[in-house]
């Protein structure tokens, strides 16, 4: 009889936790748009798998009368469950329960469980939904923040990390999730900023609103914080889970391999490229070619598009693409464009994911801007993680490979394992207008027409240089191929590289040029 | 009819058809700095204007008293020269990067 009591007991004060901050603090979350951090963890976990911990934690605030407030689970869930069918660790932040805001046991709860996911080697999941800092709790909160920082960096290329911003993530909180793998973010909930508009507003007199600040599309968009986009917090999940068919669990796991399939017949290979080097074309119909089912998950699709990151798979296998994107910006590389193929690059290299690189760039974007935003040093990352990056690394050159960045592109010098080139690739120090200019300066000047002679000796450096045969003759590069060859080619090259193993000499780790 | 459609990039004397993208667009462009203007470095009000055109000043004199966020500015001459223009008078409120004074060395 008392044992029934008891049970009944724990599940009175379970319910009563688990009404979060009370229903008209729920109340004003849907106002907002939002779901709750419980229904959220649900919709993202597979059904019946979320199990909570923590649930009776309190806060451990003792002044501005805060020993007499109950803070359900003090304002963040916790808990394991799966993806799939695969287990993650996860957590969330209840923006209902003191505005979601950080003290010390709300940051030990976070903690825990990413000590735990560290430990299992399973992926952790971080919604974000908080205020900040809990003021009362002054320097506490302070050490959360830390602690998770730390943790973040430690866990960082062990276990994958997903950072899910469904509403405020200001100040020193944006850390963490600029510390994780993937970061989510959904048009009007999610706000991320160090500095609120408030604050920019009195100390400079810029008056900015909060979404143009630091929105969802911002983010997306302009500051390449963001690595994925949605409307609506559902289409969010389902990014998420689709996201985590193509990554694995741990570093010292191959993510799952899935039936092979062909591409779908679209279109021939050979006529999405426009045989005029200087037309644009869009180069995810050409990675779609290729990849299992025409599949390709696009990462960073808003952020310096003149260059595109993604998973697609082939022959079941997750494989990293990297492509220049002649439809934007001729697919130079600049600062953005640079930051953005690095980090992806340092990604498939720490969680062992193969590298398909698709190059046709006219080399880096020209500007006073670009200069002084430091392109130099931008530019050198994605030298860093291609040298750098030790898993299969396998090149086709489409078009133009110019100058530096013929090199960037994870060149043969670079270490590529193969580079294939199409018969329509042009691997020279610059495009053939260039370098004419340069070589035939004096014939150009002392011409009679010299416009004339410009074009004649344009058109010689072109049939000359313009082609994939000079640098083959070095074997810089390793076989001409026919376009519709690509998949096949590739699928051959991984898979004699399966077994790669190369090693680098011993080091405490090197000094990538932030 | 290609030119109408797509934005052009030059690298290396070739012109390349493409898009822009937004970020690309409001890119600042770089303007030489004028040693000459004298640009207010915050937004705030204008307390007093201590020099007239034609006057002649040393380096270092006060030209002006700029308050923002409660704290007066004294802006200073950066070298010694004249006072050619005075935009400003005393009250005004003006914004960030406003040109306040056009000087000229001596």
């Amino acid at each position: 009889m008392s044992l029934k009591r008891n049970i009944l007991d724990l599940r009175k004060r379970k319910s009563e936790v688990l009404k979060g901050g009370g229903e008209k603090a729920i109340e004003k979350q849907v106002a907002m748009g939002k779901l709750t951090a419980r229904e959220r963890i649900l919709y993202i976990l597979d059904q019946g798998s979320f199990h909570e911990y923590d649930l009776f934690v309190e806060h451990a605030a003792r002044d501005f009368d805060m020993e007499n407030k109950k803070l359900h689970g003090d304002g963040v869930i916790i808990g394991t469950g799966t993806v799939h069918g695969s287990p993650v660790c996860i957590f969330a932040q209840d923006f209902t329960v003191a505005g979601g805001s950080l003290g010390l046991m709300h940051a030990r709860k976070i903690t825990k469980i990413m000590d735990h996911a560290l430990k299992m080697r399973v992926p952790l999941i971080g919604i974000n939904d908080s205020g900040g800092a809990r003021i009362q709790e002054g320097v506490d909160s302070l050490a959360g923040y830390g602690e998770i920082f730390f943790r973040n960096t430690l866990a960082s290329g062990v276990i994958p990390q997903i950072s899910v911003i469904l509403g405020p993530c200001a100040g020193g909180a944006v850390y963490s999730p600029a510390l994780t793998d993937f970061v989510f973010v959904v048009n009007n909930i999610s706000k991320m900023f160090i500095t609120g508009p408030s604050v920019i507003k009195t100390v400079l007199g810029e008056e900015i609103s909060m979404e143009e600040l630091g929105g969802a599309k911002v983010h997306a968009e302009i500051t390449g914080n963001a690595h994925f986009y949605a409307e609506s917090e559902l289409e969010c999940f389902e990014q998420i889970k689709k996201l985590m068919t193509y990554i694995p669990w741990n570093n010292k796991q191959k993510a799952d391999k899935i039936e092979p399939r062909l591409p779908k017949k679209k279109k021939k290979i050979e006529n999405i490229v426009p045989g005029d080097p200087k037309m644009p074309y869009d180069i995810r119909d050409i990675i779609q070619a290729i990849t299992d089912h025409s599949e390709f998950f696009e990462i960073m699709e808003m952020f310096a598009p003149n260059i595109v990151i993604g998973f697609g798979r082939l022959h079941g296998e997750t494989i990293g693409f990297v492509a220049n994107q002649p439809k934007v910006l001729a697919g130079v590389l600049d600062c953005d464009s640079s930051d953005k193929a690095a980090r992806f690059i340092r990604y498939c290299n720490a969680f062992d994911i193969p590298i398909v690189t698709l190059e046709d760039l006219p080399g880096y974007l020209p500007g006073v801007d670009q200069e002084h935003a430091g392109v130099i040093r931008h530019g050198a990352k994605i030298l860093y993680a291609y040298s750098e990056a030790t898993v299969p690394k396998i090149t086709v050159i489409i078009r133009k490979a110019y100058g530096g960045g013929y090199i960037a592109m994870n060149s043969r010098h670079l270490r590529a394992d193969f580079v294939f080139a199409w018969p329509t690739a042009e691997i020279a120090v610059m495009g053939p207008e260039g370098a004419a200019n340069i070589v035939f300066r004096k014939e150009i000047a002392e011409a009679e027409d010299p416009e004339a002679m410009r074009q004649i000796k344009i058109e010689e450096y072109k049939t000359k240089f313009a082609n994939p045969y000079v640098a083959a003759a070095r074997g810089y590069i390793d076989e001409v191929i026919e376009p519709e060859d690509t998949r096949k080619m590739l699928l051959h090259a991984l898979q004699v590289s399966a077994n790669k193993s190369v090693m680098g000499p011993s080091k405490k780790h090197g000094i990538p040029p932030f | 009819m290609t030119e109408k459609k797509y934005e052009t990039i030059i690298v290396h004397s070739a012109k390349y058809y493409t898009e822009y993208t937004r970020k690309y667009r409001n890119r600042p462009i770089w303007e030489e700095p004028n040693m000459n203007h004298i640009y207010s470095f915050i937004p705030g009000t204008i307390i007093d204007v201590h020099v007239k055109v034609g006057e002649k000043l040393k380096e270092g004199d006060s030209l002006l008293i700029l308050e923002a966020m409660k704290m007066h500015n004294n802006v200073q001459m950066p070298f010694d020269g004249q006072i050619v223009k005075v935009f400003v008078k005393p009250g005004q409120r003006i914004p960030k990067k406003h040109l306040m004074l056009e000087i000229k060395p001596l």
